[in-house]
């Protein structure tokens, strides 16, 4: 079981309360994650990822077990404690007013 | 008896305010979206429930929302848990993409940038939605870079009408201040083929075949800020407006000059006459006049408030150049606000209701003709967008 915190819009356009838990099946991965909360909540497509590109939107961030996971390749395997459900993978809004 | 619905755009959150025929007690709701930018609403003229709404957001990008029961709720459409067997979502919502070259696959076009350099086209929002006058579930899309979209299916998915930039003088568009937006849709009702649109910084088009083909309809716009002022395309259109009864005469509220034209689009006057500034952003005709038209003069392109101070509504009956200053109810001193392109409609009663937003935050309405004025709401959020919907 995984968990995802979204930020607060998001939480709202996909009418979730807290953290979304989601079954991932192979390598639990930013990709593999990401495709996973957007078959459950399709609403949230293009609000992370970009629709065509699939690239991070810029004023997003990844976080997991106090690292930045920003850069990191879509692929790569994410922390074992995010694929156990010990800590949870976030989506986190770049800091800005307005 | 009649009422009256306002739908309100804002920088953070949609409104809709409602009243009776006589205009004089509103209920307002909202904010729906609390804290989106709310480009445009618009209601389907053939089914007044029916409502459209872009939501949008520099950090989450582009949602469509829609509303079947006139904005007491509202979903993204597609956007529910429908799965095919196979697990994976049927539908894709809030997708805008371009289209490309069928030849070669690569981008149709580049535009102009800021610096004169050649730019790819990259979607950033939807400004503007116009709902068929025949298909609740058919709607158009003016987007940001300008491209023109069409939905079939009530907004789930989008196809682009890609003849519009595709015909040939997309290179010399170029961004305005806000950005390349695609921000005003005319449907003649007396022809279902015929579409005007409306570009900042490119000028307005027209295709007569339903949006297969277009042609650039600038012919008599003189515009100083770019090197050829009487340029084919480039002009900052700020919005047009036209009369149902009367779909070819056309009334154009420009970076400066207000302009008109009686043969669709074809050529254009100027009809700034008597106002103070032919700087401004919202035009808007008489529900039941075609020649009594209302623009907001604004002060100049680098200063965007009232001259003076003073917010003042125009009036001219005579179809432009004669024009009388509306001020019955406005702020006539220390008033800094501006009246931004979408956010000026009018109502189809009797007595026709016009109403105009401002980035302060007033929703000003007058139930008659623009003789009074007065606030419905004070203190919204910048008002982006306003649409008034007549209800039997």
């Amino acid at each position: 079981m995984i968990r995802v915190v979204l930020p607060y819009h998001l939480r709202t356009l996909a009418r979730v309360g807290g953290e979304v838990k989601l079954d991932v099946e192979g390598q639990v991965t930013q990709r593999s994650v990401l495709d996973g909360l957007e078959a459950c909540y399709p609403m949230l497509r293009g609000t992370i990822r970009d629709q065509v590109t699939q690239q991070r939107r810029p004023f997003l961030r990844f976080f997991a077990c106090e690292q930045d996971l920003s850069h990191e390749p879509p692929d790569a395997p994410l922390p074992e404690a995010v694929a156990t459900g010990a800590e949870p993978f976030l989506v986190v809004g770049a800091i800005a007013g307005g | 008896m009649s009422s009256v619905r306002v739908l309100v755009g804002t920088r953070k959150g949609a409104f809709v305010l409602t009243s009776d025929g006589k205009r004089k007690r509103w209920a307002v709701t909202g904010p729906h979206f609390g804290g989106w930018e709310i480009y445009h609403l618009k209601g389907s003229p053939v089914d007044p429930n029916r409502l459209y709404a872009s939501q949008t957001s520099g950090w989450f990008g582009q949602i469509i929302q829609r509303s079947n029961d006139g904005g007491k709720t509202w979903e993204a459409p597609g956007g529910g848990m429908t799965t095919a067997p196979s697990g994976m979502p049927v539908v894709e919502s809030n997708k805008f993409v371009y289209d490309t070259s069928p030849e070669t696959g690569k981008p149709l076009t580049t535009h102009q940038w800021y610096d004169g350099t050649q730019h790819p086209w990259e979607f950033k929002r939807v400004w503007h939605l116009e709902p068929s006058l025949t298909n609740p579930d058919t709607v158009y899309a003016g987007v940001e870079d300008a491209a023109l979209f069409r939905s079939t299916d009530g907004g789930q998915t989008w196809q682009e009408q890609a003849g519009l930039r595709g015909h040939g003088t997309g290179p010399k568009w170029q961004p305005g201040a806000g950005g390349m937006g695609l921000h005003t849709i005319l449907l003649d009702p007396s022809d279902p083929e015929r579409i005007y649109i409306a570009i900042s910084a490119a000028g307005a088009f027209r295709t007569n075949d339903a949006g297969k083909t277009w042609k650039p309809i600038n012919r008599g716009l003189k515009s100083q800020y770019i090197p050829d002022p009487n340029a084919e395309v480039g002009h900052c259109v700020h919005h047009i407006a036209l009369h149902r009864s009367r779909p070819s005469v056309l009334f154009m509220q420009k970076h400066w000059d207000v302009m008109r034209s009686d043969d669709a689009g074809d050529s254009w006057q100027e009809v700034s006459g008597n106002l103070p500034t032919d700087f401004g952003f919202v035009i808007d005709v008489h529900a039941h006049e075609p020649d009594t038209i209302y623009v907001v003069p604004i002060k100049s392109d680098s200063e965007h408030y009232p001259p003076k101070g003073k917010l003042r509504v125009y009036r001219s009956r005579t179809g432009g150049n004669d024009w009388e200053a509306l001020t019955k109810g406005l702020p006539q001193r220390n008033c800094y606000v501006n009246v931004l392109r979408d956010a000026m409609a009018v109502d189809s009663l009797d007595s026709c209701g016009v109403y105009f937003g401002t980035t302060g935050g007033q929703l000003l309405a007058s139930p008659d003709a623009g003789d009074t004025w007065a606030p419905i709401v004070r203190y919204l959020p910048a008002v982006l967008s306003v649409e008034v919907q007549t209800l039997p």
